[in-house]
């Protein structure tokens, strides 16, 4: 008895900004622009969900197509010509780009400063009355903040707690246009919705709108330093199953906790007590 | 609903000695004399079985092989064991006395692609957050699962069938399964005729069972019982999944040789996607007893008394090992009350409040002559020590491995330095070993690991590094170069007899209920069991304020709160025949009438384990927390009229 392969996968060809490169059947362009080194910003893409195409930051430009297209679901084709920096392509990111920091609090989501720059967004150009998400911060329990605020409305935090990973169904999008946010049934505290508290939605937010009451704290305090941080990767040390733990640790004090999204046991996935459940080590009397 | 945070306990950061009866802080120097005198002390007066020891399933391979060779070399007794006793010792026992090997058989990848998954006595959903996402999965892609439990609990709330069973009547399920699945035509017949033995007799053993029978003593309706054996028997692939519903009574080995001897009649093992998984409950108890933390087996799982084996192992440690089996948890602490144990080690465990009638356990520890316990908090089972040594956290204050439910050993990385005094527990054991004579020194986890690899034929190819590049390695992995499937005993399928090997037996078994009877005074059937956000005795979980932690109930049905007139949050006392313990009343409408339920989360507060019984598996030594006869009382009486 063997264990069954998968199937063979051909290799096909594209052209991504004049170069060659060959990639697995199956592949997106996102990932044949990594394959070439190709850097193309994302932000709802999540390499363990099923891409949503939220946030229009990914665009590139494909040869034949009229509009443009996302490349972080867009499948790889043979013989597509892809260019990821055309003027047309760059000035929709441009475009995304300012409308969503003029509107969210992008402060914390990495490399959004960077691309701002890259791309020569001008958020302010909207003015100072420019519609924002401006609201009051979420804090009603001791694991973790909810800082919509910083919500792009990407969905990944909905497809962690759907049926892609967690499967409570805790929160969903509520409201339409402008004024749908990321929300529990009838907007209750967590402490009455179905929040099992696996923090999932933590592991996936790319913006920070979700973090560890632990982070939130340390940044409101102002000493969050993340180049101070070491990560490291052990094992949970509650039941058997043996999900893998990327501790942040700050001072010799685990602040954060996360898990690898390649990891065959989790797939970035923790419950309650893997990752929010490591208190204990930490807890010594100030007389010790 | 009174929302209750239990007192959390702080790190133990120095040594401590009983003074004048006290608990007194000690310099390292000192405890560790202590600790060696007594120890010491103990095998001159009455030789090395005096002494037992309790390796820590919470800590690394690394620390359990240089626990049981502490406890086989430096003293020279297999008294050495763990709390894999009160949870999967006998799904080890019942796996290797059909297969020859205690490990669970499949991989989670193997669940995600299975057309059936039955989950029998667990609450994985719960219990195993991170497994349970795999059984999602599989259900996601059209497998059917059917859930077996007294309980309506999470899992069954995902299942497309949920089997309510009677508590402890697993066997007569199980029969009626499988005299169901034979009597259809369903059963594997070539598989049964090369692959295993006895099944003739078993087949006789199980044709009592009809659908009928089994419907009145486990209280499924026969349609279901039907439903699923057809289900197991016509699938592709099947796993067969369970947790402490299945080993947590006294009869629990022959509970899993039971949903064993399903496995065989249909043919689900050994096949990839087809197999057993019991899921465990500690992160290295798998681990612990790999490593040979448990009275009859040597590091690799290999068994004592095989004189080849135990040769090897003679010449590897320079010493003679003796040639039968030590004492498990069980018997030990039965030898501590006959004054036939006198002194004992006990690492990382906290017996006093996990076993089954506590306060039976915390008499036989009191009459030790010498205790020392390692640990990294000052739990009630510390409190009772002559010498408490404080240990690093093994999981992220140490270097090592841990081996998890599907076999697979992974790298445990120290992330943080050990507050205070406390010291990694390999250091504590060669420190011990020194002062009785033995001058142990690694240097680095990765040293002990290479030697547990040079005895441990499962283990050689695991180098660390693999283990880095590979994310885990599951055993057995016997070679550097090549892995092995994800599943084991393909050699069932060998179409060549001789690389076949043993055949795996049938067993027959007999239905034996629960040791605690019902009656009229103690009406209710208590099981007990764990929360998604609680471990275990607590220790651990109460550390951290989760916002679902409702502290200890008794959870009650609503026929039975209306039948008792009791309302939620209302004390109540709850009776055994061997103590009782007030809680609040929580009303759970997915407990059947007659079936009540609590954790043993909150000991401090409530000592479930006051309530349960140490009736224990013969062959396992696990003991029936899972069934309890209680009655619930109010504290007071209702006004008349």
């Amino acid at each position: 008895m063997t264990v069954p392969l998968q199937p063979p996968r051909r290799l096909l060809e594209i052209t991504v900004d004049g170069e060659a490169v060959r990639v697995p059947e199956g592949s997106t362009i996102l990932d044949a622009c990594t394959a070439t080194g190709t850097g193309v910003p994302t932000l709802c893409y999540g390499d363990t969900l099923t891409p949503k195409n939220a946030c229009r930051v990914c665009v590139v430009e494909v040869e034949g197509s009229r509009t443009l297209v996302p490349a972080c679901s867009r499948k790889a084709e043979a013989g597509m010509v892809v260019g990821t920096s055309t003027e047309r392509a760059e000035h929709s990111r441009k475009v995304v780009l300012e409308l969503l920091a003029s509107s969210v609090d992008l402060s914390t989501t990495p490399r959004a400063a960077e691309w701002i720059e890259e791309y020569g967004a001008r958020p302010e150009r909207f003015g100072p009355d420019a519609a924002t998400v401006e609201q009051p911060v979420k804090v009603d329990n001791d694991l973790y903040v909810r800082d919509y605020n910083k919500c792009i409305l990407c969905y990944k935090c909905v497809d962690a707690c759907g049926d892609q990973w967690q499967n409570s169904f805790a929160i969903a999008v509520a409201g339409r246009g402008f004024d749908a946010t990321i929300s529990t049934e009838h907007d209750a505290p967590l402490t009455d919705s179905a929040c099992v508290y696996c923090g999932n939605c933590v592991e996936v937010c790319p913006t920070g709108a979700l973090s560890f009451k632990s982070e939130f704290d340390m940044r409101t305090a102002g000493t969050w330093n993340e180049a101070e941080q070491t990560r490291t990767t052990t094992i949970c040390s509650y039941c058997g199953v043996g999900c893998n733990l990327t501790l942040h640790v700050q001072e010799n004090r685990i602040v954060k906790v996360t898990s690898p999204h390649d990891n065959p046991v989790t797939h970035g996935n923790l419950c309650i007590k893997g990752r929010f459940g490591f208190q204990h080590v930490q807890n010594v009397a100030s007389d010790g | 609903m009174k929302r209750k945070r239990a007192e959390h306990y702080d790190r133990l950061t120095h040594p401590l000695v009983r003074e004048n009866g006290e608990l007194r802080r000690a310099t390292w120097e000192e405890a560790l004399g202590r600790a060696a005198e007594g120890f010491r002390r103990n095998i001159q007066a009455h030789g090395p079985d005096a002494f037992a020891m309790l390796s820590c399933a919470r800590s690394t391979n690394e620390m359990n092989y240089v626990g049981q060779k502490f406890t086989r070399v430096v003293i020279g007794t297999n008294n050495v064991d763990s709390c894999n006793r009160t949870c999967h010792a006998p799904s080890v026992a019942g796996l290797s006395a059909a297969f020859g090997s205690g490990g669970g058989t499949s991989s989670y990848q193997e669940v995600e692609e299975a057309d059936v998954i039955v989950m029998w006595g667990s609450a994985a959903r719960n219990a195993h957050p991170i497994f349970f996402q795999h059984v999602l999965k599989g259900i996601r892609k059209g497998a059917r699962m059917f859930a077996v439990d007294p309980r309506r609990t999470g899992t069954a709330e995902w299942a497309d069938r949920w089997l309510g069973l009677n508590v402890g009547t697993d066997i007569p399920l199980a029969h009626a399964v499988a005299r169901e699945i034979i009597h259809s035509g369903l059963h594997n017949q070539v598989f049964i005729e090369r692959a295993t033995e006895g099944f003739e007799e078993y087949a006789a053993s199980v044709e009592p069972w009809t659908l009928t029978v089994a419907e009145q003593v486990t209280g499924v309706p026969a349609e279901a019982i039907r439903e699923l054996a057809h289900a197991y028997a016509r699938a592709d692939r099947a796993q067969l999944c369970w947790t402490l519903g299945i080993t947590e009574h006294h009869n629990a080995t022959d509970n899993v040789r039971a949903l064993i001897n399903l496995s065989l009649l249909t043919g689900h093992v050994g096949r990839y996607g087809s197999g057993l998984s019991p899921l465990r409950g500690q992160n290295n108890v798998q681990g612990g007893g790999d490593m040979g933390a448990i009275p009859n087996r040597l590091p690799g799982f290999q068994d004592i008394l095989d004189p080849e084996i135990r040769a090897r192992f003679e010449q590897a440690w320079d010493v003679p090992i003796q040639p039968r089996y030590g004492l498990n948890l069980t018997e030990m602490l039965e030898a501590m009350a006959e004054g036939e144990v006198t002194t004992c080690y006990l690492i990382g465990e906290n017996p006093v409040q996990s076993e089954a009638d506590s306060l039976n356990c915390v008499k036989r520890l009191s009459m030790l002559d010498h205790l020392v316990v390692q640990d990294i908090f000052l739990t009630k089972t510390a409190q009772m020590a002559d010498v408490v040594l404080p240990a690093a956290a093994a999981w992220c204050e140490s270097d090592g491995t841990f081996t998890n439910s599907e076999r697979r050993v992974q790298r445990v990385r120290k992330a943080l330095e050990a507050p205070g005094e406390a010291r990694d527990d390999i250091w504590i054991l060669c420190e011990l070993a020194r002062r009785l004579g033995h001058d142990w020194d690694y240097d680095g986890s990765e040293q002990v690991w290479d030697e547990l690899r040079a005895v441990s034929p499962a283990h050689k190819g695991m180098t660390y590094q693999r283990l880095t590049d590979l994310q885990g390695i599951q055993w057995p992995c016997p070679s550097e170069d090549a892995l092995e499937p994800p599943f084991l005993h393909g050699r069932l399928w060998d179409p060549d007899p001789a690389k076949r090997g043993r055949l795996a037996p049938f067993a027959v078994l007999r239905h034996s209920p629960p040791v605690d009877l019902l009656d009229e005074e103690y009406p209710l059937r208590l099981t007990t069991g764990r929360r998604l956000d609680s471990y275990n005795t607590g220790v651990q979980s109460s550390g951290f304020a989760s916002p679902l932690r409702r502290g200890e109930n008794i959870e009650l049905s609503p026929e039975d709160a209306a039948r008792l007139g009791v309302t939620a949050g209302e004390e109540v006392r709850i009776s055994s025949r061997r103590g009782s313990v007030v809680a609040p009343v929580h009303i759970d409408p997915a407990l059947r009438p007659g079936l009540v339920f609590m954790t043993m989360h909150f000991p401090d507060e409530v000592d479930t384990n006051a309530l349960t019984i140490e009736a224990t598996c013969p062959i396992a030594g696990t003991a029936e927390f899972k069934a309890a006869a209680v009655r619930v009382d109010r504290l007071v009486p209702a006004k008349a009229g």
